[in-house]
């Protein structure tokens, strides 16, 4: 208890505490629910889409908030474990391996996948910075949204069978189709669960929390506040920069293949523009660097809407003033008063504790 | 052999000559000022030391290491280590985290170790945690270790930056105008806190400053730099008495 | 022919993504922020001039006058509404509200408008032009998007270096600060900015729609992200730059449909893109800024 005490006093047990606290609760709330038959059909399927946004919020978190560099293509990063998930559940299909097995391999090969991508992408673009960067990561979320749309892979007794802008190979009788073109994918077994969406998100958690709260979470914090210190004291920003972007990458990867693996089809222009944007939204919202805040501002965001459909139309006007309002309360004056009167009282905590000490000696 | 050795060393930029010709000898252990008056090339020395700039021409040597060309983490890790003149902290994380990325290179553990605090984790983040309060309290910053280091006073950032970077262990410090800014009894202050620095931690430092008082009262020797160019060296009574240095200092 | 044929396309609608760059740019440069909902207020001058037009029977001129108009008060409100109480505010937070105001405009046009596609009346008739006994035509509105462009570049070229105004406008682009204490109205200077990049883009929205002519709510994002690429292409904050990037970009546009495929249409512009910052960081015509140690 008094461990737990000394804990809750820093400020990552504070923010551990927190995250794991609101999920867990959350999960258990909906377990009974479910359980008790009192939610909708249409929250229900919201369950796996939530945890997934969840987990994309909070990786992109790492690289805005902690890394502090804007990425506008997240949604690219999705897509990419999203298919190459699917393509791994439909390898694994065959093999009779239960499904979660099943589900948690594909969901590893989705963020390898994908964090390969980052590796790809980090390597020529971490060098830019700022809104020069976040415009090369946009084009690199269309340009991934456009080469899926033109790509065709088919698994037969052969093995898989990979071609660009048409389908250029034979099946055998006993093949499939996995992802046919602008198309998509279709006909995808739902492995994804509201459990195992629970579980992605606290591995997320644990792993991102566990991250910041240490040597190279603490280096690539120092690149974002201030590169040229971080390279006098050692720090290889470049290293540290793209680590963080790849473990961003990775974990939305992971997210990726539980949202695809939750619906029957998909296509690539489900992971578009608008996608990054919604999941950047997530993250300012929450707060640049809070990660509770991005699980918050997932759920409540992605729900949003959906309590609005009572107004129709309107949904998603009044969900756009809603955001331009957050956004200009969150940078008003009276936000910034209250503020700075909390670090006034820590300064002058700070000047009394000197004085009492003076006193002392 | 000299512990730093810095030869006919020159950058332009563009067609301006920034510094030409400098040449330089510190001994290990030493404490030497770098003065002259405003604009005349002291930063831009101290950027070519840390591999922020690339010199145009010259040398720089380091334990008889060559240090052009090097990028400022890898010199970092060779045993240089400074301080700005605008200072330059980590302002979102805490007093003591800024220190402990000092020791980043110091106490290391992998990156599966973070991602999972398994193996080192625990026993070197105490390491990092004892290290880290120990320079905090040489700098009387131990109470204030859990702060954010963004809402210190002025004078604590400035010392919290010169703990952070002998953090890193260097063999040569370089303080560019860690009094600026400060008041007469807290420069005063500052300057003992240097000297003890310097014995305690064994480390040689090479400070920036361009009131010519201050400095002549803690350094063993100076170099007088003015547009650019090496005015004058020596003990400070020699510099104070050469008429150059007056004469660049007060204007004809 | 087809070549010449392609790279006129390519140039006329290079120069619809210029002068959207050209809004984008000057806002950045005074602004220092993204404004996403430049491509909506492409959207919203389209609809503006398709209803006159269309509704009301106006000539095409008064549709235009009502289009430029209506922009340019939006542009002006939504500056004073939205972005200027966060001038202070980081850079991440503005362009969340210029995020929101996208998707404002956007849904409020869903409203008015419906989700149904409109087909634009085209503002500029007549028949296609033939060149060389037939084997190449040019639309009439081509010629007119082309000279529009030009004349838009050359104005605001004189404007932001020979008018007080324009000179006002630099200054704030540099420093905001220092201009206030030269005695120049700095919010007044940003409005201005803001209507007359909103001005740029309800023509180009009237000239976008009638190159090609359907319309409907997300009509301008598209544009604007591309015309948003042209500038930081070019070298945001670039007048001529922003230029020459929509230029290159339509015609890169253009070329990578017909010769290679459409649907990598887009990302092969985007890839072009990329290679072009990787190899100067700033773009065509951008000024480095390097951090003072």
């Amino acid at each position: 208890m008094q461990k737990l005490k000394k804990y809750a006093a820093t400020k990552a047990g504070r923010d551990a505490i927190i995250s794991f606290g609101i999920v867990i609760i959350a999960f258990i709330v909906m377990q009974a629910l479910l359980a008790a038959d009192m939610v909708s059909s249409l929250l229900e399927g919201l369950l796996v889409p939530i945890c997934a946004y969840v987990v994309m919020a909070v990786s992109l978190n790492l690289t805005v908030g902690i890394l502090g560099e804007l990425s506008l293509g997240h949604a690219g990063f999705m897509s990419v474990g999203a298919f190459s998930g699917i393509v791994a559940a439909t390898c694994l299909s065959g093999t009779g391996a239960p499904e979660p097995v099943q589900l948690a391999v594909s969901i590893v090969i989705g963020g390898i996948c994908a964090a390969i991508a980052g590796v790809i992408i980090g390597v020529p673009v971490l060098r830019l910075k700022g809104d020069y960067l976040a415009i090369v990561t946009l084009a690199f979320g269309e340009i991934i949204k456009n080469i899926v749309n033109v790509l065709y892979v088919g698994l037969d007794s052969s093995g898989l069978h990979f071609s660009l802008l048409e389908q250029r190979f034979e099946l055998a009788e006993d093949g499939e189709m996995i992802i046919n073109g602008a198309m998509g994918v279709s006909g995808v077994s739902r492995l994804s669960t509201f459990v195992s969406g629970f579980v992605l998100v606290l591995i997320t958690l644990l792993l991102i929390l566990n991250l910041i709260n240490s040597r190279a979470g603490r280096a690539v914090m120092a690149v974002r506040d201030n590169k040229i210190a971080a390279d006098s004291i050692g720090i290889s920003t470049t290293r540290y920069k793209l680590m963080a972007f790849v473990i961003s990458a990775a974990f939305a990867g992971m997210a990726g293949t539980l949202y695809g693996l939750n619906y029957t089809t998909t296509t690539a222009n489900k992971f578009d523009f608008n996608t990054s944007i919604l999941i950047l939204v997530f993250v300012v919202l929450g707060g640049l660097g809070n990660i509770w805040g991005s699980v918050i501002a997932a759920t409540l965001l992605t729900v949003l809407p959906e309590m609005l459909r009572e107004v129709g139309d309107f949904r998603m006007l009044i969900y756009a003033i809603l955001l331009i309002a957050m956004m200009l309360f969150n940078n008003s004056p009276l936000k910034q008063r209250i503020l700075e009167k909390r670090g006034m009282k820590q300064m002058e905590k700070l000047e009394k504790a000197e004085q009492s000490g003076k006193e002392g000696a | 052999m000299a512990m730093l050795e810095v030869t006919s060393l020159g950058i332009s930029f563009g067609g301006l000559r920034a510094v030409d010709e400098l040449s330089m000898k510190i001994e290990k252990g030493g404490l030497v000022g770098l003065i002259g008056p405003n604009g005349a090339g002291k930063t831009t020395v101290f950027n070519m030391l840390t591999g922020v700039y690339r010199p145009t021409d010259g040398g720089i040597r380091l334990d008889g290491q060559n240090l052009i060309g090097k990028k400022p983490h890898e010199i970092c890790r060779l045993g240089v280590a400074r301080t700005f003149q605008n200072i330059r902290l980590f302002g979102g994380l805490t007093v003591l985290d800024n220190v402990k990325t000092g020791l980043h290179n110091e106490i290391t553990y992998s990156l599966a170790e973070s991602l999972f605090h398994l193996g080192g984790y625990r026993k070197k983040e105490r390491q990092m945690d004892e290290k880290a309060m120990e320079l905090l309290e040489v700098f009387g910053l131990g109470n204030v270790a859990g702060y954010q280091a963004s809402n210190l006073p002025y004078g604590k950032q400035r010392k919290l930056e010169i703990a952070r970077a002998l953090a890193t262990d260097p063999k040569l410090l370089l303080l560019d105008e860690p009094a600026a800014g400060m008041n007469p009894n807290e420069t005063g202050e500052l300057m003992e806190t240097i000297e003890l620095v310097r014995e305690r931690f064994g480390v040689t430092v090479l400070l920036i400053e361009h009131d010519m008082k201050l400095v002549s009262g803690i350094c063993e020797y100076l170099y007088v730099l003015n547009f650019g160019r090496l005015l004058a060296e020596g003990t400070p009574a020699e510099v104070l008495k050469n008429p150059e240095v007056v004469t660049a200092y007060l204007g004809e | 022919m087809s070549f010449l044929n392609h790279l006129i396309n390519g140039i006329s609608l290079g120069s619809i993504y210029a002068i959207i760059a050209l809004g984008y740019t000057m806002v950045y440069g005074i602004a220092k922020m993204l404004n996403f909902a430049h491509g909506d207020v492409i959207m919203v001058g389209g609809y503006m001039c398709f209803c006159a037009t269309t509704y009301l029977g106006w000539p095409a001129p008064a549709g235009i006058l009502l289009a430029v108009v209506v922009c340019t008060v939006l542009g002006v409100v939504i500056e004073r509404l939205a972005y200027k109480p966060l001038r202070m505010a980081p850079a991440l937070a503005v362009l969340i509200t210029a995020i929101g105001v996208s998707y404002f405009l956007q849904n409020a046009a869903l409203l008015i408008w419906g989700s149904s596609t409109k087909s634009f009346t085209s503002v500029v008739g007549g028949s296609p032009i033939p060149l060389f006994g037939g084997q190449l035509t040019i639309a009439p509105v081509t010629i007119v998007t082309v000279v529009t462009c030009i004349i838009i570049m050359v104005v605001l070229t004189l404007f932001t270096n020979k008018s007080k105004a324009g000179t006002a406008m630099r200054a704030v682009s540099e420093d905001k600060g220092a201009a206030q204490l030269m005695g120049i109205n700095v919010n007044t200077t940003i409005s201005l900015t803001f209507a007359i990049g909103s001005g740029l883009a309800a023509i180009a929205g009237v000239l976008l729609c009638s190159a090609y002519p359907t319309l409907m709510p997300t009509t301008g994002s598209m544009p604007g992200i591309k015309a948003f690429t042209a500038a930081v292409f070019g070298g945001i904050g670039s007048i001529p730059g922003a230029f020459i990037g929509g230029i290159l970009l339509g015609v890169i546009e253009i070329f990578a449909g017909a010769y290679i495929s459409t649907q990598l249409q887009n990302a092969i512009v985007f890839a072009v893109l990329i290679i072009v910052l990787l190899v100067k960081p700033d773009g065509l015509l951008g000024k480095r800024v390097s951090e003072k140690v």
